[in-house]
């Protein structure tokens, strides 16, 4: 049998004692804040990232307008990064470390590719110097030949020789 | 007879060394171009080759004896068969079950291993695939396509059969009929 001592009241104190605990325990625990959710990204957003991959599967299709079951997966993956916060450059390196530089619209401007970005400038730059060269000749000969033209009438007479013998030899094999 | 016309300025000759430098430039891009071409030409790994090495990181849950990462050279003296496929590819659905039977028979021998290689595919996919066809043996993702390069495969699925030296004794193109074709292959080699 327990004995009460005089004036207490054992179960009012251990109310009071619980309800006690549990608000320390509410105000102990770390609130979180409520956090907007990022938004679903859009077709455009992924596609802008896709358009400048090409699908590893298919020769020569950029990611965005492949029809294919693999590159849906893809674009539905870029679209979970983006949700992530990953950014365009990150999507791309990564896209990179799994398939291969072969799946950029660009090549990487590493070993060899470099040819790629340099040649085609080259050879438009020869092909202006060639045309501009060309040009300046003949303008030159145009102009060397317009002042002998005009000497013409002192030269016609050995013009006339020339266009003579000119015939001769053509009606001797005719 | 050749007759200059007096007043028509002389032809100036290109130098000799721009000659040389447009020769060497084009030659060059000959050679390029003939390198890339046969690269472009050349088959898969041919049978009689030698397989060359790679590494392999397998997904989690589908480890080789508790190995994350296999070595090829690490599996020297067993007969391998490596398999090539894709959770997208629809040929490979084929021959899953024959696969998951034919590594059913040959799995406790320990001296068969039946590695698949995931090509240019997303995990979760991957791993759906794998569970939704109960495929058990390794299998890991060829991160940048190194192991597809190396083979130079030209599709899924494709399966490549190891000997015990490592030279590679069969190529199969496309999906296996049954379980039977596997082991017709697999056998000769454990002899």
């Amino acid at each position: 049998m327990i004995t009460k001592l005089p004036g207490s009241r054992p179960g009012l104190a251990s109310f009071t004692f619980a309800l006690l605990l549990l608000a320390g325990l509410l105000i102990a625990l770390p609130l979180q804040s409520v956090r907007a959710q990022e938004p679903t990204p859009t077709d455009d957003e992924v596609n802008r990232i896709a358009r400048h991959l090409y699908c590893p599967v298919c020769e020569n299709t950029p990611l965005d307008v492949c029809p294919t079951e693999a590159c849906r997966q893809w674009r539905d993956l870029i679209r979970q990064q983006l949700s992530q916060g990953w950014t365009e450059s990150r999507i791309q390196q990564y896209f990179v470390d799994q398939y291969g530089a072969r799946v950029l619209a660009e090549p990487p401007r590493t070993g060899l590719n470099w040819l790629v970005y340099v040649l085609p400038p080259l050879f438009i730059l020869a092909g202006v110097i060639v045309l501009f060269r060309s040009l300046r000749s003949w303008r030159a000969q145009a102009s060397d030949e317009s002042p002998k033209n005009e000497a013409a009438p002192s030269s016609e007479a050995p013009a006339d020789a020339y266009v003579a013998r000119l015939e001769d030899e053509l009606k001797k094999r005719s | 007879m050749s007759e200059t016309t007096a007043g028509t300025p002389a032809r100036r000759a290109v130098p000799i060394w721009v000659q040389v430098l447009i020769w060497a430039g084009l030659i060059g891009l000959l050679v390029i171009l003939a390198i890339g071409l046969s690269r472009s030409q050349r088959g898969t790994v041919q049978p009689g080759e030698r397989v060359g090495n790679f590494d392999l990181t397998l997904f989690s849950g589908y480890e080789y004896n508790g190995q994350a990462q296999v070595s090829l050279e690490g599996l020297r003296g067993k007969v391998l068969l490596i398999n090539f496929w894709a959770s997208w590819c629809k040929p490979c659905e084929q021959e899953a079950a024959e696969l998951r039977s034919a590594w059913a028979y040959y799995k406790d021998r320990g001296d068969v291993l039946f590695l698949g290689v995931d090509y240019v595919d997303t995990e979760p996919e991957a791993r759906e695939y794998l569970k939704k066809f109960d495929i058990t043996f390794p299998n890991g993702p060829d991160v940048g396509t190194r192991i597809s390069q190396m083979f130079r495969i030209k599709g899924v699925p494709e399966t490549y059969f190891v000997d015990r030296e490592g030279i590679l004794r069969y190529v199969q193109v496309g999906p296996f009929s049954s379980e039977g074709q596997i082991r017709a292959i697999v056998d000769p080699l454990l002899q």
